[in-house]
């Protein structure tokens, strides 16, 4: 029963769009909302901020999260900013350059009236989390401060030290809190969705798991929206936290929600490099250090070489002996480009043999020249015009101290070594899913009453998510645009009345989650949960990741199916079902990964072009850069399940742009 | 590096609970302490036995969820660190390591090193935000400047994970620095000074309510404290409190 793709995009010009359809679109008056029920899973950025609106707006919500309190969904971890169109710097920004960059950024891959909504509702944001109490980095004059990010030439981004993520998420948490004591969110804590349940073809519930009982519990609502985050972690490793998974989004995938473009991943360039094979996670260090760091390698293989094998030091190469291959390749945005091309760099120069570390994937970023560029700046404000070069370094390292202190804290106490003395080293890591569930222009998939909002999505950052966007999505989704949107639906559901979860359709869903746990807990095989994963995230980091290719690419669907068979055949999972078992838990998220990664592999094949994060090797321009096929592929690849990873349908929403001319995107 | 883990085992929130010996090996100096439960968990694993429940999730030090109590300190030796981020470096080889739950009448074990820290969120949930609407129509985000030197204070006080460290460490199970860090960062801010009174009295009220002892200020909380929270966010609490106490109308 296939659905055909309608975006319901309202026509008109694309500045207008926004303002003209909130005009329009149906209400819900308040004493009917009353009666409405919304299940929002998911309490990061995009699932906290709808779960307080729409509380605020008077719909009763159950939210849903698997952590022990909302504040740690992993919004948390967002370090370097969020932007906004607000011209503080007075710089020449403006929602329609925040619009271009952002449509650019993505390689024109995503749909230009979401990206339009997204700059226009921007400024919102930024005076909406002041008036909650987030406190952002200020300038003395008591205004906000901002910095620049990368794929930009204008500084927009607003931020708290490297802790943004976390001020704004506790923003949305305040909000939470105050509709939580209300008694208008009632908040599940430990609870994990594993199933929609979906009636008459609308969204009408989800099957959750009481993660410290264990118990299947079932909750009814008019409409669910899922705000549960990406699926990096099909990589195994990320620097997702160790529980974000892709399972909600997944079982609203098998129940009819088509997922879009689910290649379209981003590795961040800035990670800590691995150190072993225990390895769990990876961290990342926040764009923002591109502000000031500069990224090179050794330019003489000798003195790589000497490097790795620990005969010499960073601090022993000359300048002229390094190659800042950023700054050479790209010199108008330099060591600022967008991210999916700074890690192909990385790549790049680390295959050729330059890496700087044991494993021989690490590049360096060097703090020493603004230290130093800072320190003079110190040094003439306090009138030390003959300050040694000590002096100078150690004014200089107090400024950047202050920038970006609790980051280069963080990479000391990782690494064990001292940033301000010596180059940090990074290396590429999966950090972003910019494919995600289609949604149309109200943020509904294609189930009826089946809203996706925040990175769960597919819809703002087509192939590549410029830096300090995705906080941006996340509260716009959730603040400003599906409050409107969600009552359009819901106009219609006024009349309905409580929903009982005594019917058919639930008994049907509890009995598949019910059989799916049981099947694992009597499995009895001889090998851990995490085992499997790490096969599946080594196949797909090889053959699906940062450059792909045809015959890698068949290679990693024939493996990623007999890792599945080999899963299912000797996974162990120790325990039991009612009570509280982590391993059940992985289990089930791991499980459907590996469904997941197989479509992952079929888009990335099916995708003969090179677009954003998505490179395929067959397809680049003679310098090595991506080359996109306009012709060919400027629609988005909604996939639609029929029982099979291997063998989902493919519908295409063709991209038409009406405020941005399609470019080969250069940044040099 | 070989260990012997001494960990506390507990079936649910009904079970007594004991600690277990275990011995692990081949443990790097640069994995983190997760990194090596996970290795604990695996062996277990591998022998048909039951790994080790604890709570974890970004593993790099923000989200506030890791919560091992690690040779008598909360996250283990190391300052301005959670578990996640204290590596195996900080141990030598031989070692025996005991490892138990963040123990406190207001958070109760629900399985072996997970504890329930629900009260945290009702102490929030009774004051700590600005009651204002998500609708957007504020006014502009710089129409009111904040001294940087506020606006920095308040900061230091937000950067506070919710952890509950402070507690665990406490002679007094007092959370007092985890509710002082919300007091202050809200009471430092203008937008937070509209209902600075009511606030103080309600989250100390569910405090009090909670079971949480008060500060006798022996400041184990601040040394303790992954993010470096200041003992001055309590002085700073007491002083809304009292106001509060005396001025209010409630």
């Amino acid at each position: 029963m296939s659905k055909e793709l309608n975006s319901k995009v309202p026509t008109g010009q694309l500045k207008d769009l926004w303002t003209a359809h909130k005009d329009h679109i149906g209400l819900v008056n308040p004493a009917n909302r009353r009666n409405i029920d919304i299940i929002v899973v998911g309490t990061g950025l995009a699932g906290g901020s709808a779960s307080a609106s729409l509380a605020e707006m008077g719909y009763n919500v159950k939210a849903f999260c698997f952590q022990d309190s909302p504040r740690r969904a992993h919004s948390i971890a967002a370090q370097g900013g969020i932007n906004a169109a607000k011209n503080y710097q007075n710089d020449g920004d403006s929602v329609y350059r925040l619009f271009y960059d952002t449509e650019k950024g993505g390689d024109y891959r995503s749909r230009e009236e979401n990206t339009y909504r997204l700059a226009e509702v921007s400024a919102n944001i930024i005076d909406q989390c002041v008036a909650q109490g987030v406190p952002f980095a200020r300038e003395y004059g008591g205004l906000l401060d901002n910095r620049s990010f990368g794929g930009v030439q204008v500084s927009r981004t607003f931020y708290a030290k490297g802790q943004t993520g976390q001020q704004l998420l506790l923003g949305a948490y305040s909000a939470m809190n105050r509709q939580i004591a209300k008694g208008k969110i009632t908040m599940y804590n430990r609870h994990e969705m594993l199933e929609l349940v979906v009636v008459d073809g609308k969204a009408r519930g989800i099957i959750a798991r009481n993660l410290v009982t264990g118990k299947l519990e079932r909750h009814s609502a008019h409409a669910v929206v899922l705000g549960t985050g990406g699926y990096g972690n099909v990589f195994f490793l990320s620097t997702n936290a160790m529980g974000s998974n892709a399972s909600a989004a997944w079982r609203a995938h098998k129940k009819g929600a088509y997922f879009a473009n689910p290649c379209y991943t981003q590795i961040h360039p800035t990670c800590i490099p691995r150190s072993g094979d225990y390895q769990s996670k990876l961290t990342l260090m926040s764009e923002s250090l591109r502000n000031d760091g500069r990224i090179w390698v050794p330019k003489n293989m000798e003195d790589a070489v000497a490097i790795r094998e620990g005969r010499l030091k960073p601090t022993d190469i000359k300048p002229e002996d390094r190659d800042y291959y950023l700054e050479r390749r790209y010199p108008a945005f330099g060591n600022l480009v967008p991210r999916d091309v700074a890690s192909r760099a990385a790549k790049e120069r680390c295959d050729a043999g330059y890496g700087v570390n044991k494993t021989g994937e690490a590049v360096y970023l060097d703090f020493s020249s603004a230290i130093m560029r800072y320190g003079k700046e110190q040094a003439n404000l306090h009138h030390e015009y003959d300050a040694s070069d000590d002096r100078i370094r150690e004014l200089g390292e107090k400024i950047v101290e202050a920038k970006y202190g609790n980051l280069f804290q963080m990479y000391e106490k990782i690494v064990d070594q001292n940033p301000y003395k010596t180059p940090m080293m990074i290396y590429p890591a999966v950090h972003y899913t910019m494919g995600g569930l289609w949604v149309d222009y109200n943020l509904m998939t294609t189930i009826d009453g089946c809203y996706c909002i925040g990175e769960a999505n597919f819809s703002d950052h087509g192939a590549n998510r410029l830096g300090a966007s995705a906080l941006m999505q996340g509260l716009a989704d959730g603040y400003f645009v599906l409050p409107y949107t969600i009552g359009d639906y819901l106009q219609h559901e006024i009349r309905t009345g409580k929903i009982s979860t005594e019917t058919p359709e639930f008994d049907e869903a509890e009995k598949n989650v019910k059989e799916r746990l049981e099947f694992f807990i009597n499995n009895k095989g001889t090998k851990s949960v995490d085992h499997f994963h790490r096969l599946l995230g080594k196949i797909m980091w090889d053959n699906v990741g940062m450059a792909r290719n045809e015959a890698g690419l068949k290679e990693a669907i024939v493996e990623i199916k007999r890792i599945r068979e080999e899963f299912y055949k000797d996974v162990f999972v120790p325990g039991e079902m009612n009570e509280m078992n982590p391993e059940l838990e992985k289990a089930t998220r791991v499980a459907d990964f590996m469904e997941l990664a197989e479509l992952f592999a079929v888009d990335a094949l099916h995708r003969t072009e090179s677009c954003g994060g998505h490179f395929r090797e067959e397809s680049q321009t003679e310098e090595g850069e991506a080359l996109r096929d306009d012709k060919n592929f400027a629609y988005v690849a909604a996939w639609e399940w029929t029982g099979n990873p291997g063998e989902a349908v493919l519908h295409k929403e063709k991209l038409e742009f009406k405020g941005i001319e399609l470019k080969q995107r250069s940044y040099k | 590096m070989k260990l012997t883990l001494k960990v506390w085992r507990q079936k649910n929130s009904d079970d007594k609970g004991k600690i277990e010996t275990y011995n692990v090996d081949n443990i790097s100096e640069h994995m983190s302490f997760l990194e090596m439960m996970d290795v604990l968990n695996e062996q277990l694993i591998a022998e048909g036995k039951e790994p080790v429940a604890f709570d974890h999730d970004c593993r790099e030090g923000i989200c506030g969820m890791c919560s091992m109590f690690i040779n008598g300190e909360p996250h283990g030796p190391g300052k301005g660190i959670t578990t996640c981020q204290l590596h195996m470096r900080s141990f030598n080889d031989g070692d025996t390591i005991y490892i138990e739950p963040f123990r406190s009448r207001g958070f109760p074990v629900i399985k072996d090193l997970i504890v329930d820290r629900s009260a945290f969120d009702r102490i929030q949930q009774a004051g700590g935000y600005i009651s204002i609407n998500t609708s957007g129509n504020t006014i502009d985000a710089n129409a009111t400047p904040i001294p940087k030197d506020d606006a920095d204070k308040a900061f230091d006080a937000a950067t506070c994970i919710g952890c509950g460290a402070c507690v665990a460490t406490c002679k007094n199970s007092s959370a007092m620095l985890f509710i002082s860090a919300k007091v202050s960062q809200l009471a430092l801010l203008p937008q937070g000074k509209v209902e600075a009174k009511e606030r103080v009295l309600a989250m100390v009220e569910q405090m009090d309510k909670e079971g949480f002892g008060n500060c006798s200020n022996t400041g184990a909380c601040e040394v303790e404290c992954p993010k470096g929270i200041s003992l001055e966010n309590i002085a700073r609490l007491n002083r809304e409190f009292l106001d509060a106490s005396i001025t209010s109308d409630k």
